[in-house]
């Protein structure tokens, strides 16, 4: 039982912050302090109430080597707490603390993530992933990853430009009823289809809104949960995998990672009310949709996703946010957050929540 | 501890230098991890999961490079998850492994964590910009020699201490092939003699910049039962961290790092460190550590730890040597440096420490530490099964 654990965990509460193009005025401490108190007020607890801590964040956007140590000022983390981080999206470290959990040693923890993509050229930055020595030389971005992906995609019959455009139409239209998210409108599809090319055949509807912005989860186990919320948000499933990071050496019009993650997480069992997806690329999300098999009873991304609001290293945590706070609500019983990490979606995790335990 | 019992049952390590310019990152972190399977008698497709560490991304300049080693890690197809809590980073890189196998999740996971510091200078690295952080003076030994002076002051240790410290480390290191610095001429006198870099530390008592990877193969306990050489057995684990700066902050003895150590003995059962560890492999970058982090983590009272050296307590031949392996101060891939005391403890109580190995080794403590001596990572190996 490799990914559904032994243990019943249950997200509890989530806070974010409001998702902006260019946060100038706030670092990263002062971004992310107001959602760490937020998500404790909601559940009023402070951090004694809390068995483990642990964040999401890469030094590369902050600039400054060893950021996430300030970012712990943020949280209060005074008697010395229990912590841990991944240099990853906080879907990751929502992961790390799951297990945490799962090994007895804790029955509530903190989750939090941010990140500010404005300050560099995001696309330029996250060339600094690839291979160093083969790709990272030549700067390949990763608007031009995300092409080469969709040229794949379109060529395979996977999706078409028209589908994608009206994905970007669905998502952005979406968040209109999203007061976090950043962009909250869309035109029609056939007007966006009017617009250039920005790296074919994606146009700038087809990629994410670069943004700043932070969020936070807490977790508890078994009767914990139950004591903190009425209706929690119970973690059915959750696991992650990588595919190999070369783009030659996989099929980058599928990806096996997110169906594998999902086999294992039991999305594969289906039933979703809604999916919130962290595909930053239209094309991405018929990639995704297709690899965890949800078909059209399933509302995608009713938050607007990541095309509507796309914080590095926390629009993944974001989205189990999100399919949990409907879940908690009782607008939603069972839904299914996917994260991805890397270029043309190499590394993804699926969470699989549900109302009822 | 976790509800299943977690065993090493697989070592390996890189031979540690300034340099290793003979392979590349990914060539570096499959040495280790290979020559961890290799001991464990498995292959990569025997392995569950993938847990990586490794200190800043800036060192090498390589963003997340986990997603680029996943290749050479077998981690294709496995879940992989990439570990960063500063200089501590070894040690909690090998804690989040155990607890994927103490919660029962995987069966059999590797653990590696690497750096390659001569990619880039890590010293500027470590000195953090304005508007960051306050300017501290230069390098990690700038941040910690205040400290240390204020530790020499509380205490009235004698001078000469450090050079105790750093001289016994670099001897120990003379008997472990793979660490970075074999000195065979190292005397009392050369390390007093040697460059005053922040007073009061000199060159000599100060960690080198290597390049170097260490992995480990951890299972449950059916796996550690089925291993042909002896496993060494986790007694016990934590991590704790508190914040850089703040009124009242104790940064010669930090509340985290005695917490952390209480909290690892109360699960191993060890009441009485000083007579129960048989052997520490301790996190000493700078020589005066050693006393520092021997009250710390409760082997001396406080103010005493410098007596422990000076009687020659934490030598190979006393009753509690201190990094017989060479420690920090001989090898210091940043990033590996906290796993690599973790392995060492496990060879120890696995017996199979070679050259530098302490005698019916039963209980051994590793330990790392980071920031600005505020995150925590031990964990207590065993012999005999918990």
């Amino acid at each position: 039982m490799p990914t559904t654990g032994t243990r019943d965990v249950a997200v509890v509460a989530f806070a974010q912050s409001p998702h902006v193009r260019r946060l100038d005025d706030r670092n990263e401490v002062e971004l992310v302090m107001p959602v760490l108190h937020e998500v404790k007020q909601r559940l009023g607890i402070d951090q004694s109430a809390i068995d483990f801590t642990c964040s999401g964040s890469t030094d590369y956007l902050a600039g400054a080597a060893f950021s996430f140590v300030q970012a712990l000022d943020g949280v209060g983390a005074w008697p010395p707490i229990s912590e841990s981080h991944v240099e990853a999206d906080g879907a990751w470290a929502l992961y790390e603390a799951w297990v945490k959990i799962q090994t007895g040693q804790a029955d509530t923890a903190l989750v939090y993530s941010y990140g500010k993509s404005s300050p560099g050229s995001l696309r330029d930055v996250l060339s600094r992933q690839l291979d160093p020595y083969h790709q990272a030389p030549l700067w390949p971005d990763s608007i031009a990853l995300a092409a080469l992906q969709a040229r794949a995609c379109i060529d395979a019959g996977v999706t078409t430009t028209q589908e994608m455009a009206e994905i970007a139409v669905r998502s952005r239209r979406a968040a209109a009823a999203n007061p976090f998210a950043l962009l909250q409108s869309s035109a029609d599809a056939d007007v966006l289809l009017q617009e250039p090319e920005l790296a074919a055949p994606l146009r700038r509807h087809d990629c994410p809104p670069i943004t700043d912005g932070a969020a936070a989860i807490v977790l508890a186990a078994g009767d914990r949960a139950r004591e903190l919320v009425e209706r929690p948000a119970w973690i059915d499933g959750v696991d992650h995998r990588t595919d190999p990071h070369s783009i030659g050496v996989r099929d980058l019009t599928a990806s096996a990672s997110t169906r594998l993650a999902g086999e294992r997480a039991g999305a594969d069992r289906g039933g979703f009310d809604i999916a919130e997806l962290h595909a930053p690329f239209t094309h991405q999300e018929v990639i995704v949709r297709r690899a965890l098999g949800l078909n059209g009873s399933t509302d995608v991304n009713p938050s607007g996703g990541p095309l509507a609001a796309n914080p590095m290293m926390a629009a993944g945590l974001i989205r189990i946010g999100e399919a949990a706070t409907r879940i908690m609500a009782g607008d939603a019983e069972r839904a299914v957050a996917h994260a991805t990490s890397g270029p043309c979606l190499q590394q993804n995790l699926v969470c699989v929540l549900q109302g009822e335990n | 501890m976790g509800k299943e019992r977690v065993a090493v049952v697989g070592v390996g390590q890189t031979k540690y230098s300034a340099t290793r310019d003979d392979v590349s990152m990914a060539g570096l972190v499959r040495e280790a991890a290979k020559r961890a399977l290799d001991d464990a008698e498995m292959t990569w497709s025997d392995i569950d999961a993938v847990v990586i560490g490794k200190a800043p991304d800036f060192f090498e300049g390589v963003m997340m490079p986990e997603l680029y080693l996943a290749d050479a890690l077998g981690a294709a197809g496995k879940p992989l998850l990439r570990v960063h809590t500063a200089g501590s980073v070894g040690g909690s890189t090998a804690l989040v492994a155990a607890s994927l196998v103490s919660s029962g999740v995987h069966r059999r996971v590797l653990t590696v964590a690497f750096e390659k510091q001569s990619e880039s200078e890590a010293m500027w690295a470590l000195t953090l910009p304005i508007p960051f952080q306050m300017p501290l003076v230069a390098g990690a030994g700038g941040y910690f020699a205040p400290h240390i002076r204020a530790y020499m002051r509380r205490s009235n240790a004698p001078d000469h201490i450090g050079i105790l410290v750093a001289l016994k480390d670099r001897q120990n290191a003379l008997k472990n092939p793979l660490a970075h610095l074999h000195e065979p001429n190292i005397s009392f006198e050369s390390v007093r003699d040697s460059l005053m870099l922040w007073d009061p530390l000199r060159y000599s008592e100060t960690c080198p910049s290597s390049d170097g990877a260490c992995a480990m193969v951890l299972t449950d306990e059916a796996g550690g039962d089925r291993a042909s050489r002896p496993p060494a057995w986790m007694l016990g684990g934590a991590m704790r961290s508190e914040p850089t700066m703040f009124a009242g902050r104790d940064q010669v003895s930090p509340q985290g790092g005695k917490d952390c150590s209480a909290d690892v003995y109360r699960q191993a059962g060890i009441t009485d460190p000083r007579r129960q560890v048989d052997v520490a492999e301790v996190y000493v970058p700078f020589s005066w550590y050693e006393p520092m982090w021997l009250e710390n983590l409760g082997f001396a009272a406080e103010g005493e730890g410098w007596k422990l050296v000076e009687e020659g307590v934490t030598q190979m031949t006393g009753d509690l040597p201190f990094n017989p392996s060479g420690g920090v101060l001989s090898s210091n891939p940043i990033g590996a440096s906290g796993m690599i005391r973790f392995a060492e403890a496990a060879l120890q109580v696995r017996g199979m420490a070679g050259d530098h190995q302490i005698d019916g080794a039963r209980t051994a403590i590793g330990h790392a530490y980071g920031g600005g001596s505020q995150f925590f990572a031990i964990w207590a190996v065993g012999s005999e099964k918990p």
